[in-house]
């Protein structure tokens, strides 16, 4: 038998003063430090995020206020840096303001079909038969639809306007996170734990509270930082076919449109939407991938 | 070198095999500086637990390791070839036609999408270059040569469509199927039922004669490893703690380790008697201990075995140690006789 | 001790026997409750659990895993009985039958005298846990990996109504109880930790609601030899301390031998011999014990096997063979192996031991037991 200390008379405070262990989330956390790339992503969504929340003070001129003189001046006209747009507007201020609804409509879908997905899915996963399959059937149904399509459909009956492009695309999005949370969870159902979890006599909502949420939440919300890019080029893609927010609304995806016809004229000035739209997307996609890679931790 | 002196060479030599896998925050040493030569016919029995270097050293004999993490250090010769020495392209020559690979799980070599008989005939043709037809007339001997049942059958088989026994004898035929002259067994017993393993074990030793191969035999189970193996090299943190003709090493062990596993296995006849557990932990492979890798769990072990790493002692000409004490004749480790404990319970 | 050990034995006689021998009748139907002289810990009768493998088109039921077929064993209070078999035996799955985390098809299943799910004066299977725990075998997935370890073996108490600070209070405890420093190893994760000291975690959970009998499912299996002897020594400390009976399920004949009182042998769903361990492991009486044990690869490397037991593999409970499952690779069998399926019975001379083989009856038509006397 091992050398044993004798135990302090409070149980509680013995237990917190035990030797701390090195968590899961600690090590993801070690992981991430040194991985440079996924941390210079972060800090450019972190200074986006900054910049679009405080925009009136990164931005000089109303995003609304235009003057027919000044259209589509090119990049680097004293006074307006990246140019206007069609109208006169200032591009800058355009973009930074118009950040905010392309975020919102961005990332607002994904985390609300993370609530309902994630909890329908790991309730499929868990109760298994009829239930499960009850779920998953009606998820097949709402995946036949390619997600471009079923956003186009839904808006096209609800109608353009911001609320409505929420909705559409957390439609689109509630069956995969729903696929996601179904078999992750199915998978750590039938591990020894919970099967020793069950044998301790515990009702289903405690098992999902403690054994099976702090081992799929993980994976689930890396799959939907991923999705988060999908879902800013989605909501763009909306906006630019006029079914998403509309004018004179400041959004990504509708300056691309307004500007299309811009685009012989003042190619650059054109394209800078576009780019914005390319780079929010790519750092989101950067950042999921450091996150899944941080997580693969070898047990 | 005339074809009688590589003749007279062992089939496998190898001297001073280092191994290390160097990883993110730490460098392993997984095996630290084994040599042993291994003759044709012969079986060596490497018998370790897990985190010995037993199966490090086995696929190092291949070079079957990660490369971008592995070091190896030290000669290591294989029917003639220098396997430090060659390149990927040579190597993947020799690999499945002189030397062979069988595992403890056959679908690591099986391929699940292809059947037994055309995963058969594809190595053999690719390695001896005949027709596709002799291929498969040579993958049926082989089957046969296992002891499959229906073999003419079993070569349109799947792999998934046979029970844990035909897939390892399949896997087995898939090594020997370009006549190997040495077979390296990583512990191909261990997940099999005890009225399968003695088959196969049986099997591996009516192969082994037939075919004249030296076979490198790694295990964790000493009651395999004695109906195997002719030598038994007993393996911890890495290096060899005793090499010796079988009986000996299971008669009468020269090393504590060796002595303290043969009395703490269970073999059914400590019954009503407490059972004498090693104490302590496998060594870290990332920092290991200056002397000897045992003294921390050793009941014998005084200041100077934790001094300085202790050589391998010559016992006899067929015998080594690394222990101090025992090569001193300082102590004496007595056998534990298994063969006759079969008391029955008090 | 060895008279008590004695009748022990005595009852552990399948009670088929039981009550021919002692002529009592051993249920009382109207109260679903036990009587007989020794009360056995758990009885259990006729426990078959078929599974159906389905697929196709419309998910119809294509063949029947017959895994557990009409299992009935005793366990005494405070012996260990071992169960040995190969794949496909139904051991494991018997494990869970007994703990109720699969539901049987058919059978009963008796804890100190009261019938588990009953509706009137049984055993909830809430409370069938508290007296009733399970070691799983190691393995990564044997412990949730993003809890301490102290809150996995407190988890059982808290589920019972412990408030959290006593539930891991009793969890420090018990680490102590397995040979870990609770100050060390409390807070640790799973897989901070080796084999060994995952299996003691794993224990001290089973032993955190204080149950009065511990199914060990494989629990040295994954474990390597050294560290598997520290955890055998630790399970007969931990029986004395604590009082408990065990149910011990291996594939590895010699850990049995070891820690049982008994053993049940087990192949393809059924019990083919049960006995105490010296009988069973000296003179085996079925044809299947008989090939498993001198499969056993010998110790003696001057006498090595020269000759496999049994040919080819354990077959696949699917569609087992009719009557005697063992005949297809029996050296013995014969038409009436084929035709009846035999029953656990004392063999003639012989109350301690019970086999399910028509050699061992007589007046079963088998050529071989009509050479027997009865009694």
């Amino acid at each position: 038998m091992a050398d044993v200390a004798v135990l302090p008379a409070d149980p509680a405070s013995a237990f917190k003063r035990a030797q701390q262990g090195k968590s899961y989330w600690r090590r993801v956390w070690e992981r991430l430090r040194d991985d440079k790339v996924t941390l210079a992503v972060i800090g450019v969504l972190v200074m986006l995020l900054v910049m679009v929340v405080f925009a009136p003070w990164f931005t000089v001129h109303d995003p609304y206020t235009g003057s027919v003189l000044r259209r589509l001046k090119p990049v680097g006209t004293p006074g307006h840096w990246l140019g206007t747009d069609e109208v006169g507007r200032d591009l800058w201020a355009r973009m930074v303001f118009g950040g905010r609804l392309s975020l919102l409509a961005g990332v607002v879908p994904v985390f609300l079909a993370l609530l309902i997905g994630g909890f329908l899915g790991v309730a499929a996963g868990y109760a298994g038969g009829l239930v499960n399959s009850a779920i998953m059937r009606l998820t097949d149904v709402l995946y036949a639809f390619p997600s471009i399509l079923l956003a186009i459909a839904i808006t096209g009956i609800l109608g353009s306007g911001l609320q409505n492009t929420i909705l559409a695309l957390t439609i689109s999005f509630i069956p995969p996170i729903i696929r996601i949370s179904e078999s992750l969870t199915t998978q750590v159902r039938h591990l020894d734990f919970v099967e020793a979890a069950r044998a301790s006599g515990a009702g289903p909502l405690t098992i999902m509270r403690y054994h099976i949420l702090n081992n799929v939440l993980g994976p689930i919300l890396v799959y939907a930082t991923s999705l988060i890019s999908i879902c800013i080029i989605l909501a763009a893609g909306l906006s630019f076919l006029g079914l998403g927010v509309t004018p004179p609304s400041a959004e990504w995806g509708l300056m691309l449109n307004n500007l299309r016809q811009a685009l012989w004229v003042s190619p650059l000035v054109a394209a800078l939407p576009g780019v914005m739209i390319f780079i929010t997307s790519m750092c989101f996609n950067l950042m999921s991938d450091g996150l899944r890679q941080a997580m693969d931790v070898r047990l | 070198m005339t074809q009688a002196d590589v003749a007279k060479q062992p089939v496998v030599s190898v001297e001073n095999l280092h191994v290390r896998f160097v990883m993110r925050d730490a460098t392993v040493a997984a095996v630290n500086g084994i040599s042993f030569t291994l003759e044709a016919g012969q079986v060596l029995g490497i018998l370790g637990e897990s985190g010995s270097g037993k199966s490090v050293t086995l696929r190092a004999l291949m070079r079957l390791l990660p490369p971008a993490r592995t070091r190896i250090e030290g000669r290591v010769r294989v029917a003639g070839h220098e396997i430090a020495a060659m390149d990927e392209a040579a190597l993947r020559e020799v690999r499945g036609t002189e030397i062979a690979m069988i595992f403890q799980e056959p679908m690591i070599a099986l391929d699940p999408v292809f059947t037994i008989g055309a995963q058969i005939a594809e190595t053999i043709v690719r390695h001896e270059g005949v027709s596709y037809d002799a291929a498969n007339r040579r993958a049926l001997e082989l089957l046969e040569m296992v002891q499959i049942p229906s073999a003419a059958r079993r070569l349109k088989a799947y792999p998934h469509e046979m029970s844990g026994g035909m897939r390892q004898r399949a896997m087995i035929a898939l090594a020997l199927s370009c006549r190997p002259c040495v077979l390296l067994a990583d512990e191909p017993t261990t997940a099999l039922d005890v009225t399968v393993q003695i088959q196969i074990i049986l099997l591996l030793r009516k192969l082994q004669q037939e075919l004249g191969m030296a076979v490198v035999f790694v295990t964790h189970d000493v009651g395999v490893a004695v109906e195997v193996a002719d030598r038994i090299a007993v393996m911890y943190a890495g290096r060899f703690v005793e090499v010796g003709p079988t009986e000996a090493v299971i008669d009468s062990p020269a090393h504590p380790y060796t002595a303290a596993l043969l009395t703490s296995t269970v073999l059914g006849s400590a019954f009503g008697r407490r059972l004498e557990a090693i104490a302590g932990m496998p060594p870290d492979l990332r920092a290991l201990p200056e002397g000897c890798s045992f003294a921390p769990r050793c009941r014998f072990s005084e200041d100077r075995c934790s001094a300085s790493m202790p050589p391998e002692f010559a016992l006899t000409s067929e015998r080594m140690t690394r222990c101090l004490r025992v090569a001193g004749r300082e102590i004496d480790l007595g056998g534990p006789n298994l063969s006759e404990r079969n008391t029955s319970r008090p | 001790m060895s008279v008590a050990k004695d009748a022990a034995l005595l009852v552990g006689a399948p009670r088929s026997n039981v009550r021919g021998k002692l002529g009592r009748s051993t249920v009382d139907t109207d109260r679903g409750e036990l009587v007989g002289q020794t009360r056995p810990l758990l009885a259990v009768e006729n426990l078959t659990k078929h599974f159906a493998l389905k697929g196709g088109l419309l998910n119809r039921t294509k063949a029947v895993v017959q895994a557990v077929d009409g299992v009935s064993f005793d366990v005494q209070t405070g012996e260990t009985l071992g169960i040995v078999g190969e794949s496909g035996c139904g051991k494991s799955t018997t494990a869970r039958l007994l703990m109720h985390l699969i539901p049987p098809d058919i059978g009963s299943i008796v804890f100190d005298g009261l019938v588990v799910g009953a509706a009137d004066g049984g055993l909830s299977h809430r409370e069938l846990h508290r007296q009733m725990q399970m070691v799983f075998q190691e393995s990564y997935a044997s412990l949730n990996p993003r809890l301490p370890v102290a809150m996995s073996i407190a988890f059982g108490p808290f589920v019972h109504g412990l408030a959290k600070p006593a539930a891991l209070k009793r969890a420090m405890e018990l680490l102590e109880a397995v040979g870990l420093d609770p100050m060390v190893f409390a807070n640790r994760y799973p897989h901070e930790l080796s084999g060994g000291q995952r299996q003691r975690i794993n224990i001290a959970r089973a032993l955190a609601l204080e149950p009065r009998l511990v199914i060990l499912d494989e629990a040295v299996s994954a474990l390597d030899k050294s560290v598997e002897a520290q955890v055998l020594n630790l399970l007969v400390d931990l029986k004395a301390q604590f009082d408990l009976t065990y149910v011990f399920i291996s594939h590895d004949l010699n850990v049995v031998r070891y820690i049982s009182d008994r053993v049940m042998v087990m192949y393809l769903g059924k019990v083919v011999e049960i006995g105490p361990v010296d009988h069973l492991y000296r003179d085996p009486q079925h044809p299947y014990t008989q090939a498993l044990l001198s499969a056993m690869p010998s110790m003696d490397p001057r006498r090595r096997t020269l000759k496999a037991p049994l040919t080819g593999d354990p077959p696949n409970p699917i569609s087992p063979p009719s009557g005697c499952r063992f005949r297809t690779r029996c050296p013995f069998a014969e038409a009436v192996c084929e035709t009846a399926s035999p029953a656990l019975l004392a063999p003639p001379g012989e109350e301690l031991r019970a086999v399910a083989c028509h050699m061992h009856v007589p007046g079963s038509g088998h050529s071989r037991a009509a050479t027997m006397v009865s009694p």
